[in-house]
């Protein structure tokens, strides 16, 4: 019984204010930044970020040069050691920071683009296309993503812009679902019916009205896709199959896998760069998904 | 030529088709509103009763076309609303809103309330930047909403104020038609009072014709010139407000009448009580609608529906007898 | 006391300067103040007032339900035929609730649970409480279904929830509430989510019941109409006070407190010869104050046409007698011209 009234169903009964009016976004800011944990993944986060921007500049080491003998342990001159080619593997991570999360953010930029515009259309408008577009939706769901990925860039040469297409047009449909299931939710709400009321388009209804809206948890999980195509682009490369020109930590992981038993540094470092990576950004996911909780808010 | 009445409404029938149970069956139809007519007279408020599932709130969004009717004949000022395409519709938008039940789902959670009011003048692309600003803080002060309450968020606000909203948010066109969907029946009762005074100063100020839904027959009572009672998507009885409470005509408004509550003890006798429940609108009786629940049913009822009529002067009813005589 | 409540042989519950305290952003507030009410066998007591009075509180202090934390039970005592129920043990309440106290609530939906049929639910109420049998417990749900009038009980009985109206689960509702055949049935808003003609039934049901079984009812609701359908006396509280109390007549007739008073002139009521032209509704202007932020002294006084300076201290309970009291300061003359004589 307790559980029907709960914390703020009762503050919104005695009618409790916050002192000063608070938007809705500074009381989720203010929820996320009392989250430690959410903190802590965000401040790596931006110690990556840096890393990709700055990191170049400041060490001017070039991951292709050959830095010492192949295949060193971990010493002065290589503190991370070196490769099969004598190449250093504390620049390779360095610089793999900035091509890795590039292509990361990109390819989650297409296939959020994707994955909202169809959900979107497809809960909004309902009936025939709702109908077309799932089926479509579930046409990319049930091919091995991975799979359909490789076949992508094996058809067409390895570019950079190849590998980010193949990774948004494979793994937008997570998106596509959870947009169409919150547009359905919230069209059925009298705010949307009284903008209709007031000769509002369409393309404002969906865009102004609906999509703002809809945004928490698609934020939470646009913030987890980071994380999950670091991995899924880490697999490509390790197999070989993303542009040979540039070194991200998957690629360097890809190409030492033979030396794993002799030299373990050569793909430990990449793997725990991909790790912590991929557990920081989880780690924002999971305080903006307490945050934008409003069972949660003002504890 | 100026018609007395602003808005007449004839035979608007809104029939939703549904999914078909399994493949072979034959598509169920919910007569949602099936066979309305009505006439409001400019700045006159009529009141469409009825409780819930008898198709009052589905005809009010379908004068307004928010719903669309699948037969019937608005016309709004000499205007036929079905015949509009949607750049007139979008036009005549300005000159009719609506007011919602639940002033907790009908505001944007994301917009300040004074860019919700402001919402109608954008999508209208009425005045620039500097003239709407006035126009929101005109519209504040019109409804009794202080000009620095502009930048809260609905959830920052009371019921009643939030109701005070979503009327700047109707007015913000300068409409002569409001349909008001159960305003008050989500709030507390003293707060009821302050925004039915308020739907009735505004009326007289701004010459606004209503058209008033609710399931409350005091608040029907209160506020309505006309009223009309519903009953499974059909009118049953219409007729102004004093021949309604002084001398209801159809079995379903007195048992409806004798249903509400009173103060008084000694009126706890002598009722009419229906028996049963509101049938389903997909499977509705043959006949009179009311037949299953009438305690005057005869044979014909099953077999023949009523048609609405005038028995007196005024005072329309659908029913075969005369049964306040019985 | 300050509030001596009366008390007869036919007392079944009386609530003794009841004090509800929550902890709100680390701050004590009192969402109850100083209840006190007694209720006799066979009767109805209504509580009225607007959402956030703390009527729905004063229920689920009297099951001891109030959400811990925030909420306690400060000070006061719950007497149920001379039981403290403020002291009771855990075990000794949970056996009080759904057995001698049991409660109906307003939505009819949410309330019963969707994946059992109406059937079980009855039966798992009745064996919670008492020691029969699964097949005597079926037979007495089908039993149950027909007091609340569901037609062909023994075929409903095996429905679940979405098979049935409003109206039909708000009975299912009131059979499950009368499984353990309760000393007290509290009422919140159970007819507000329903149809007026509907209402109606519901209330008869209700009034049919303690007829028969002479339960003793509280209603909580927001309504002067639902009120007058079933109560014999009533309270009306406003921001966690108790500001008013009497029978039915004497609050509708002569309410002596200005918010009562306002409330009634507020709410329309049905004529049946309305005049030509509309009145205006009287109004209480503004709205119920937060209770994090109350004033000093009487919690209605800012929005009182009465208001003066002796306001700014709480009032006492005015005891008009016989039961009847009210809190607000102009009562006390009143008071006085009865004491005297």
């Amino acid at each position: 019984m307790s559980e029907m009234i709960d914390q703020q169903d009762l503050a919104a009964q005695f009618g409790e204010k916050p002192e000063k009016p608070e938007k809705p976004w500074q009381a989720t800011a203010r929820m996320f930044y009392t989250n430690k944990a959410a903190v802590f993944g965000l401040i790596g986060f931006l110690i990556v970020i840096l890393l990709g921007l700055f990191g170049p500049i400041i060490f001017g080491a070039d991951p292709f040069d050959i830095a010492g003998k192949p295949l060193m342990e971990p010493q002065d001159a290589n503190p991370l050691g070196t490769d099969y080619l004598g190449r250093d593997i504390l620049s390779g991570v360095i610089y793999g920071a900035r091509p890795t999360m590039i292509i990361a953010i990109t390819a989650t930029v297409c296939a959020t683009v994707i994955g909202i515009s169809i959900g979107a259309i497809a809960g909004f408008y309902g009936g025939k296309i709702d109908n077309f577009l799932m089926r479509f939706t579930e046409f990319f769901q049930v091919l091995p993503s991975l799979v359909f990925a490789m076949v992508i860039v094996a058809v067409f040469e390895p570019s950079f812009l190849i590998v980010v297409l193949a990774i948004g047009t494979t793994t937008w449909t997570p998106l596509a679902r959870l947009a169409r299931a919150e547009f359905l939710k919230i069209k059925e709400r009298e705010f949307v019916l009284a903008a209709r009321a007031l000769g509002a388009q369409n393309i404002r209804l969906i865009l102004r009205v609906i999509l703002p809206n809809a945004l928490p948890p698609l934020i939470i999980a646009i913030t987890l896709r980071v994380g999950t195509t670091i991995i899924f682009e880490a697999a490509l490369s390790f197999l070989g199959l993303t542009d040979p020109s540039i070194m991200t930590w998957g690629r360097m992981i890809g190409l030492s896998r033979d030396y794993f038993f002799e030299a373990w540094w050569t793909v430990t470092f990449p793997g725990l760069a991909i790790l912590f990576t991929a557990l920081f950004i989880a780690l924002i996911g999971d305080g903006l998904n307490d945050a934008f909780n409003p069972k949660l808010r003002r504890r | 030529m100026t018609n007395k009445n602003l808005l007449s409404v004839e035979g608007l029938e809104v029939h939703f088709k549904l999914k078909r149970p399994h493949l072979f069956a034959s598509q169920p139809t919910l007569y949602a509103v099936d066979g309305v007519s009505f006439e409001i007279v400019r700045g006159q408020t009529l009141g469409l009763v009825g409780e819930s599932g008898c198709g009052k709130t589905t005809s009010g969004l379908s004068v307004l076309r928010l719903v669309e009717p699948t037969g019937g004949k608005i016309v709004f000022d000499g205007v036929d609303l079905r015949s509009l395409g949607a750049d007139a519709l979008l036009d005549m938008r300005k000159r009719m809103q609506i007011i919602f039940q639940d002033p907790y789902s009908s505001l944007n959670p994301r917009q300040t309330a004074g860019d919700i009011v402001k919402d109608p003048l954008l999508i209208q692309k009425v005045g620039n930047p500097k003239e709407r600003e006035e126009r929101v803080s005109e519209l504040f002060t019109l409804v009794g909403l202080q000009a620095n309450q502009k930048e809260l968020f609905p959830h920052q606000f009371s019921g009643g104020q939030r109701q005070r909203i979503c009327i700047a948010r109707a007015l913000a066109l300068n409409p002569d038609f409001i349909v008001c969907d159960e305003p008050v029946s989500a709030l507390d009762v003293a707060i009821q009072a302050q925004i039915l005074n308020l739907l009735c100063k505004l009326q007289e100020d701004l010459n606004l014709t209503f058209l008033f839904i609710s399931h409350d027959l005091a608040v029907v009572q209160h506020i309505c010139d006309e009223i009309a009672v519903m009953y499974l998507g059909a009118i049953v009885e219409k007729t102004n407000r004093k021949k309604l409470f002084n001398n209801p005509r159809h079995p379903y408004t007195r048992a409806l009448l004798s249903a509400v509550p009173t103060r008084r003890s000694s009126k706890k006798s002598n009722r009419i009580r229906l028996e049963g429940d509101i049938p389903n609108p997909v499977n509705r009786p043959s006949g009179c609608r009311f037949h299953t629940r009438c305690m005057y049913s005869q044979e014909q009822c099953k077999f023949e529906e009523p048609q609405l009529v005038e028995k007196q002067p005024g005072h329309w009813e659908a029913c075969h007898f005369e049964t306040t005589n019985l | 006391m300050k509030n001596p409540t009366l008390k007869s042989e036919n007392t079944v519950l009386s609530v003794e300067n009841l004090c509800v305290d929550f902890e709100i952003k680390g701050k004590q507030v009192q969402i109850l103040s100083d209840i006190s009410f007694s209720l006799e066998r066979g009767k109805t007591l209504g509580i009225i007032g607007e959402s956030g009075c703390g009527k729905s509180m004063t229920a689920l202090a009297l099951m001891r339900m109030i959400p811990s934390p925030p909420g306690r039970i400060s000070a006061g005592r719950v007497v149920l035929k001379g039981e403290d129920l403020a002291q009771a043990s855990e075990k000794r309440i949970r056996d009080i609730r759904g057995g001698e106290i049991s409660m109906i609530f307003q939505e009819p939906m949410t309330s019963l649970n969707p994946v059992f049929t109406i059937g079980n639910q009855i039966v798992e109420a009745i064996r919670r409480h008492k020691d029969i049998g699964k097949s005597e417990a079926w037979k007495e749900a089908t039993d149950l279904l027909d007091i609340v009038h569901i037609p062909a009980p023994n075929r409903r009985v095996h429905e679940y929830p979405h098979q049935l109206s409003g109206g039909m689960r708000q009975r299912v509702m009131i059979a499950i509430a009368l499984a353990c055949e309760p000393t007290v049935l509290i009422a919140d808003e159970p007819t507000t989510a329903l149809d007026v003609t509907v209402q109606a039934q519901i209330f008869d049901l209700l009034n049919e019941i303690q007829k028969d079984r002479g339960t003793c009812i509280i209603l909580i609701t927001h309504d002067f109409g639902a009120v007058a359908e079933m109560a014999d006396r009533v309270l009306v509280m406003y921001a966690g006070h108790k500001i008013e109390e009497g029978t039915l007549d004497e609050i509708i007739d002569s309410a002596r407190h200005p918010y009562t008073q306002g409330l009634l002139r507020s709410m329309p009521e049905i004529k049946v010869d309305p005049g030509d032209i509309r009145e205006s509704l009287a109004e209480i202007p503004g709205v119920v104050p937060d209770l994090l932020h109350l004033p000093e002294g009487c919690p209605f006084a800012p929005r009182c046409s009465f208001v003066m300076a002796q306001c700014q201290d709480l009032p006492h309970y005015m005891d008009l007698g016989d039961n009847r009291s009210v809190k607000c300061w102009l009562a006390q003359e009143d008071s006085r011209t009865k004491e005297q004589a």
